[in-house]
């Protein structure tokens, strides 16, 4: 079977620092995978580089066994035209930390926005796919909400909706948790939940550590731009685990999450 | 000494004839400055560098001296390089390239002050650049640049008061010609002081409508 995401050798240097190294890495069809690490690891730009937000350095990235960005020519690469990168992508949808909605519009437009624009649906046509997409984050009757007047919590299920509606094979979150509070989290983790148990390919950069042993296929532990782990949650929770694996969950052990390992 | 009203009154249609002027060009200036402001920041920003350092020469060059010194240089120094104008054209095409230099600086601080991640939200569900700066980047900089927009129109109404040294027959050669004629400066100047503070009113009130009815499309920071 094809795999959704092959990563081959990918390096990303931002001037003079290497953030990756040489990076492989696998991602199955219809599992989630998450990325931990401290901050600083990497996993957010080879998130990034997946959905093609960055180029990476070196290495070349595959999408369903189609080449994302960059194609081989014998030992080097050549970028592929803009029009085919983005024919690639249209499979990724990505959600961000910070939600990224687009304030002018509300609910219902940045879920509609890129069915109209980019794919051409008749309005009509989209709004009433928006709106069903709105409702399976729980928020169709917020559609007429602007941003501004939704909750963190809100404001990311609505992001997740607007990249939903685009049909993705495979979805890209980048600690969509991590600037809500608690009571917040709770309710963007439950739309993540129902989608990977809805078989949507997933690749999740996460510090919910309780959330990537419940939920994720995959554990992939970075360190230094380097892939030092990866396995099943169980491989790689299991005791006794990689020495600088317990050092990074320690830190959470110390803010007493204890109970989620 | 008393102010003499009676006077105003008597000359209210030549005063008014140089308020309608005055907000003609203004207006008018202040629509074409924008536009032209806009194009040269668009241009600054997704053009080839060759254009972009052109730009730039241009708006320091502009904002680098009064606008009384480059509106002579066009309406006295254009025949010398066989561009004669007359005082509105002038005045007009002077005010243009005056004020678009500075919209242009409105307009590239408004480019960059939207967020990174909603324009990289447009790259993920596949707009093309042209796409996102048109259904994204233009609207939200819009919101976040009103507020020095309006303040931009108001500076450049006062301006409108130096087209009086060509000759254009707006608000300060009217009544100022008013003043000396009658010997009543104090009554001239006052109601030329009220006149533009009353469009500078108008104009703020506007934009501050402007402003709450856009309030809602900002994003909370």
């Amino acid at each position: 079977m094809t795999a959704a995401i092959k990563i081959q050798g990918v390096s990303k240097n931002f001037g003079p620092t290497q953030v990756l190294k040489n990076i492989d890495l696998e991602v199955a069809p219809q599992t989630v995978t998450c990325l931990i690490g401290p901050s600083g690891s990497g996993k957010s730009t080879l998130l990034r580089c997946i959905a093609f937000l960055e180029e990476a350095s070196e290495g070349l990235i595959q999408i369903e066994g189609e080449y994302l960005g960059f194609t081989p020519e014998g030992s080097k690469r050549t970028r592929l035209p803009e029009q085919k990168i983005r024919a690639v992508r249209s499979r990724i949808g990505m959600v961000f930390q910070q939600f990224n909605l687009w304030p002018h519009m509300t609910a219902l437009g940045n879920v509609r926005e890129a069915l109209v624009t980019v794919r051409g649906m008749p309005r009509e046509e989209a709004d009433k796919r928006a709106l069903a997409e709105l409702d399976k984050v729980g928020l169709s009757h917020r559609a007429h909400h602007y941003p501004s007047q939704l909750s963190g919590g809100q404001q990311q299920r609505v992001a997740i909706a607007r990249a939903l509606a685009l049909e993705p094979k495979i979805m890209l979150f980048d600690e969509a948790t991590s600037s809500l509070d608690p009571e917040l989290t709770g309710e963007v983790l439950k739309v993540m939940r129902d989608l990977a148990a809805s078989g949507m390919t997933m690749v999740v950069v996460t510090h919910e550590i309780g959330f990537a042993a419940s939920v994720g296929s995959r554990i992939v532990f970075l360190d230094h731009g380097e892939l030092l782990l990866q396995g099943t949650p169980e491989e790689v929770f299991a005791k006794p685990r990689h020495a600088r694996l317990d050092q990074f969950l320690d830190t959470y052990l110390d803010r007493g999450a204890a109970s989620l390992l | 000494m008393s102010l003499d009203l009676a006077l105003l009154q008597e000359k209210a249609p030549e005063i008014a004839s140089g308020a309608l002027i005055t907000t003609l060009i203004w207006i008018g200036t202040s629509i074409t400055g924008a536009a032209l402001g806009l194009i040269v920041a668009l241009l600054r920003r997704y053009s080839p560098k060759p254009v972009g350092v052109g730009l730039r020469v241009y708006v320091e060059v502009v904002r680098g001296s009064p606008f009384l010194v480059q509106l002579f240089l066009l309406y006295y120094g254009g025949p010398f390089i066989g561009l004669t104008l007359d005082s509105i054209p002038a005045a007009v095409l002077s005010m243009t390239l005056y004020s678009a230099a500075y919209y242009s600086e409105i307009f590239r601080g408004g480019f960059e002050a939207v967020p990174k991640g909603h324009i990289e939200a447009a790259t993920c569900v596949g707009f093309t650049q042209m796409q996102t700066v048109r259904r994204i980047i233009l609207p939200e900089m819009t919101v976040l640049v009103l507020p020095s927009l309006v303040n931009m129109a108001i500076l450049m109404l006062k301006e409108t008061a130096i087209l009086s040294i060509i000759a254009v027959p707006e608000l300060t050669l009217v009544v100022g010609a008013i003043g000396s004629q009658s010997y009543a400066f104090v009554e001239a100047m006052l109601i030329l002081a009220l006149t533009y503070w009353a469009l500078v009113e108008i104009c703020g009130r506007l934009g501050r409508f402007a402003e709450s009815r856009l309030s809602k499309f900002r994003f909370a920071a």
